[in-house]
């Protein structure tokens, strides 16, 4: 009893309204329709056939064995970050800091390419997991104690630090890390195709990123719905003044979601370095982990959705390149689609709530 | 209860996309470039789907910028469409604004990618940003020719065989702006607003103060220090918010500082824009753009001429002779056909003479142009110290190619930064 009641899907009416097929379907169905009415309608005031628009949004990213491994290596830091984003939410947090985490784990996934270049590749890339885990989390923390010390929202304190960190990355590139002879935002230097991660022969598929994005899934899923320690953390998500008088350790709680989304973050942050770009480059993130905001809000830090909704999301991006070559409309009709299903998804929810509330 | 702050955070991120959406849409509208009238939707939505017939030989191009910049990418989408004319049988598509900013998630390799499902047969890539990702494709695809417009990787003894390189020899084109603003300039303060700092554009800035150096002695009799030439690096080809300098606010804190003549090194035409806002708000003010043959059309009244690239007519050479088998990987650098140098069917480079600049200034400039033309005036001859002293071309000796080409720092007597 007091499991379901720390479910994080309290939707009251819920017990009296199930049974139906419609009760369970009915507020994603309502979604659904509400975001492709929408982005239909803006596909129509284009002047685009939506049918054909939404072919490719859907079916693009698994047309050719090229795009599905780009589709995979844009999921896996999108997983790692949505999968992060599954604790903080858990404990009730708003980590919109997770760009600028993801940042700050790329910078620190430089720092052993740029000091040990001769080590051992493997050694060198769990180095450089390593760096980037403790770099996200270190950022992560920093937004975790303006929270718990000095009463800032991790909202704004995320913010802050996200152009703290993107800053950072910018002044790297052109400062410090910069090409030698040159100074450019393109990037630092690329690396040497030995430090790449190994990928899927001629594919950009690294089966490293996917997998180690699902293991961290697995581990968040068991802790949150599992573990002691994830009741907890759902506890001071409900409600923190009562889990805290309860015994629940509430600020130490938050403080280890946070360091654990952060953690994550960074270790997309080395993806992005090792598989993706194969450098620094000042817009590391490429707006992953704001794309994970919405995965996660989409489905409310349940861990069984993040999978499905980050492949899907992932797909629509994926698939969005080939739109202005095959349709002339701009690729980030993506983006609409993807804002409105979030939108349109909790529009449903609050409805349903007050109607059966 | 929770619910409210989710919904406005959600609100704002559809909020967020849609403005993307619809500010990009209207980024590629044409608001000013005439020439690109309905590029975006009318080569690639006309003919969606249709498959490639068999004597059809569809090229592709990958552009860093948009279209319709007034500049670098406008005067490369030119020149493809200039290639569909004059070589029957062949159909451009492209994939424009591949950068960090506008298309966070592709890289060059993904873009060029899409162009060869497409059907592309020759692809061109037009930044120097695409040279490691132009190698990686070309090296995955064998059976598709590359161009790497502005690139080195054939000099440089790195690029697989199925890729070339071409580049204008711009470093004239500089020279001549350059003259053109000594000429004109009342303050003798000459301001130029860089792009990033790589070889290229300290080369083309080199050029430019060589220009304006000699004319500044020669024609106005003026002693060599008492010109002022400063550069400014913005960080990149355009404008990235957030990223980059504005270039819009550089323009202005030059006009501010009295430098009465802006040349442009990069893409876009902000310091055009605002040198002619300048001039309409009573100041005495010049401009320079760059790379495109129209580009004075934004701001007439205060442009002194524009140095551009016609590539056109070499492209259309070497896609036919890619098309006929006859594909040649070289690093290639044509400078202007000095009979006539904005001749649109044969000179690589041009220089367009601006409404701004006086007719005693152009009769001068022609006499200048002339002397580079008959190679009577080398302005790469020694000597030509780097900004740090240390000799650049040894007095008695003038500069082969590959030193113009990877020149490690600016000149001697330029304000602004060398990266060396």
């Amino acid at each position: 009893m007091q499991s379901q009641e720390l479910n994080l899907q309290p939707e009251p009416g819920r017990k009296q309204a199930s049974g139906t097929w419609w009760a369970t379907l009915r507020l994603p169905l309502l979604a659904l329709g509400g975001a492709l009415a929408l982005t239909t309608l803006v596909l129509l005031s284009s002047g685009v056939s939506p049918l054909q628009a939404y072919r490719i949004l859907i079916f693009g990213a698994f047309s050719t064995p090229v795009r599905f491994s780009d589709m995979i290596m844009l999921a896996a830091p999108l997983l790692l970050c949505a999968t992060g984003l599954t604790l903080t939410f858990s404990a009730g947090l708003y980590n919109l800091g997770v760009e600028g985490q993801l940042a700050l784990g790329a910078v620190a996934a430089m720092l052993p390419l740029r000091l040990f270049p001769e080590l051992p590749p493997a050694l060198l890339w769990s180095l450089c997991f390593a760096c980037a885990a403790a770099g996200g989390a270190l950022w992560a923390l920093l937004a975790a104690w303006l929270r718990l010390s000095a009463g800032v929202s991790e909202i704004f304190a995320g913010l802050g630090l996200n152009f703290l960190a993107s800053g950072l990355a910018l002044y790297l590139v052109l400062g410090p890390w910069r090409r030698s002879g040159s100074a450019s935002m393109s990037g630092t230097e690329l690396l040497p195709r030995e430090l790449w991660l190994p990928t899927l022969g001629a594919l950009r598929l690294a089966p490293l990123a996917p997998l180690l994005a699902l293991l961290a899934l697995a581990l968040v899923w068991w802790a949150v719905r599992q573990t002691r320690w994830g009741l907890q953390l759902r506890a001071v998500g409900l409600n923190r003044v009562a889990a805290d008088r309860l015994g629940v350790p509430a600020q130490r709680r938050i403080a280890e979601a946070m360091a654990g989304c952060g953690a994550l973050a960074g270790m997309a942050g080395a993806i992005q370095v090792l598989g993706v770009f194969h450098q620094l480059i000042p817009n590391i993130s490429s707006g992953v982990g704001l794309l994970g905001l919405l995965v996660a809000l989409l489905v409310r830090a349940d861990p069984r959705w993040v999978l499905p909704v980050a492949v899907v999301f992932a797909s629509f991006t994926v698939g969005s390149v080939q739109l202005p070559l095959a349709l002339g409309v701009d690729s980030s009709i993506a983006g609409v689609l993807q804002g409105a299903l979030v939108l349109f998804a909790l529009l449903a929810r609050g409805l349903s709530r007050r109607v059966t509330g | 209860m929770r619910q409210t702050p989710l919904q406005i955070l959600a609100l704002l991120l559809l909020a967020a996309g849609l403005l993307a959406a619809c500010g990009q849409q209207q980024a590629t509208q044409p608001t000013s470039a005439p020439t690109a009238a309905q590029p975006t939707s009318a080569p690639t939505a006309a003919q969606p789907t249709s498959a490639p017939t068999a004597e059809e030989y569809v090229f592709g191009m990958v552009l860093v910028g948009p279209i319709n910049d007034g500049g670098w990418n406008q005067a490369h989408f030119e020149g493809a469409k200039y290639v569909e004319e004059q070589v029957p049988g062949t159909r451009l598509i492209y994939i424009d604004k591949v950068n960090p900013a506008d298309r966070p998630n592709v890289q060059v390799e993904q873009a060029i990618e899409e162009l060869i499902d497409q059907g592309a047969k020759f692809v061109i890539t037009n930044s120097a940003e695409f040279a490691d990702g132009t190698a990686i494709a070309a090296e995955a695809h064998p059976e598709v020719y590359f161009l790497h417009a502005s690139g080195d990787a054939v000099l440089r003894g790195v690029a697989p065989s199925n890729l070339t390189n071409l580049m204008g020899r711009m470093e004239y084109g500089k020279m001549i702006a350059g003259c053109a603003a000594a000429l004109q300039s009342e303050t003798g303060k000459l301001a130029y607003l860089g792009p990033l700092i790589d070889p290229e554009t300290r080369r083309l800035v080199n050029s430019a103060y060589l220009g304006a150096r000699y004319c500044w002695e020669t024609y106005r009799g003026q002693p060599a220090d008492s010109l002022a030439f400063k550069v400014t690096w913005i960080g990149f080809w355009f404008n990235i918010p957030g990223v980059t300098l504005d270039p819009t606010k550089v323009a202005t804190d030059f006009i501010n500082e009295g430098y009465d003549v802006i040349i442009s090194g990069i893409d876009t035409t902000e310091g055009l824009v605002e040198a002619n806002k300048a001039s309409q708000a009573g100041k005495t003010v010049w401009a320079v753009p760059y790379d495109f043959r129209g580009a004075c059309a934004q701001g007439e009244a205060v442009c002194l001429g524009v140095p551009f690239f016609n590539w056109g007519p070499r492209y259309a050479e070497i896609i036919a002779d890619a098309r006929a088998g006859n594909f040649t990987s070289q690093w290639e650098w044509i400078g202007p056909d000095w009979n006539d140098i904005n001749n649109s069917a044969t000179s690589m480079i041009g220089f367009e003479r601006g409404p701004a600049l006086t007719a005693e200034h152009a009769a001068t400039l022609d006499e200048f142009i002339g002397k580079l033309a008959d190679g009577s005036l080398n302005l790469f001859s020694g000597p030509l110290n780097y900004q740090d002293g240390s000799v650049f071309v040894a007095a008695g000796e003038t500069a082969d190619d590959e030193t113009i080409w990877f020149t490690e720092q600016l000149l001697e007597g330029i304000e602004g930064q060398s990266a060396p």
